[in-house]
């Protein structure tokens, strides 16, 4: 590993000490987040999938009958029957703060206005059953909208926080460490040069003075 | 709310209060697209399309609003794929559809 390219000085030491101490606390935080969020993950994923099930179930359903009412009646009165909602949606959309990352929260408030958008005599049944479950779903379909996209803004950030624990711990944090340990011991290099110096010195002055 | 879609399917999301609008194929749903987001918060649009324009439906996701929602239209299930390739990406591991592989 790389050390990084400073000069092995008292002063630099201490600030190497200081960004390792950092490092390190950063580097247990994202760990810990990264595990809640996983965790948070599983849970919005198993819901995505049972709500996504359901929808699609919901929906299949749906689509034949409206296939099969559009078959039994005319184009202009298909168009007419199905252009007219019957049920308003209310969404109350607004954002909450998952581990840090905005996500959409969904609230859907439908409204069934009970009856039918068009006159029973000419429609089919089937546009009736049609048009209910096809309520049914959308309710469904702006939920699973909400924790798909929680999912996918969830599964972006575990990714993302991954990189940055990675990049902590496998680069950053021994690369500290390592030029620590680089400093530490030219420091106690010079001192024992230093010391050896002075001893001869002595030494010499010793001998110099004649005894 | 609002769908794009490739058929007349679309039309019954009408009788739900969505807005439907009708595409020919990627090009044109992308066009759609593209002026929707700006207006609706939750847009549906059929599989086939999601597929097609997967590349472009990822910038979605930097930001809470717009939410674009594949729905199933009997080509294949895109829905699904979006979430298993999540869960790939984010975890590494299969945790809802490992045993229906084997």
């Amino acid at each position: 590993m790389a050390r990084l390219n400073v000069n092995p000085t008292r002063m630099e030491l201490k600030k190497l000490k200081n960004r390792h101490k950092t490092a390190v606390r950063g580097h247990k935080l994202l760990k810990d987040k990264s595990d809640e969020m996983i965790r948070r993950f599983s849970v919005y994923i198993k819901e995505n999938k049972r709500l996504r099930e359901q929808a699609t179930a919901i929906l299949k359903d749906a689509l034949t009958q409206f296939a099969n009412a559009r078959a039994l009646m005319g184009e202009a009165e298909t168009e007419n029957a199905f252009s007219m909602p019957s049920t308003s949606l209310e969404l109350n959309l607004s954002t909450q703060s998952v581990m840090n990352v905005m996500v959409p929260d969904i609230e859907v408030k439908a409204d069934h206005r009970g009856g039918m958008p068009y006159s029973y005599a000419q429609i089919t049944s089937e546009a009736d059953y049609s048009v209910r479950r096809i309520t049914d779903a959308i309710t469904i379909l702006a939920q699973l909208a909400a924790v798909e996209k929680k999912v996918q803004m969830l599964a972006d950030e575990i990714v993302r926080n991954k990189r940055r624990v990675n990049a902590l711990e496998y680069v950053m944090i021994p690369q500290l460490e390592e030029t620590i340990h680089y400093i530490t011991s030219k420091l106690g290099e010079d001192e024992r040069s230093a010391l050896t110096r002075l001893m001869k010195v002595k030494s010499m002055i010793n001998e110099k003075n004649g005894d | 709310m609002a769908i794009i879609g490739n058929g007349d399917n679309v039309l019954a999301f009408k009788a739900g209060g969505v807005d439907a609008f009708t595409a020919k194929d990627a090009q044109e749903a992308r066009e759609y697209l593209r002026k929707l987001a700006k207006e609706y918060a939750v847009i549906f649009m059929t599989d086939g399309f999601c597929r097609e324009l997967s590349q472009y439906l990822k910038r979605f996701n930097e930001t809470a609003y717009p939410i674009i929602v594949p729905v199933p239209d009997g080509d294949g299930d895109f829905g699904m794929e979006l979430l298993r390739t999540a869960m790939e990406r984010a975890l590494g591991v299969d945790i809802l559809f490992g045993r229906e592989d084997k």
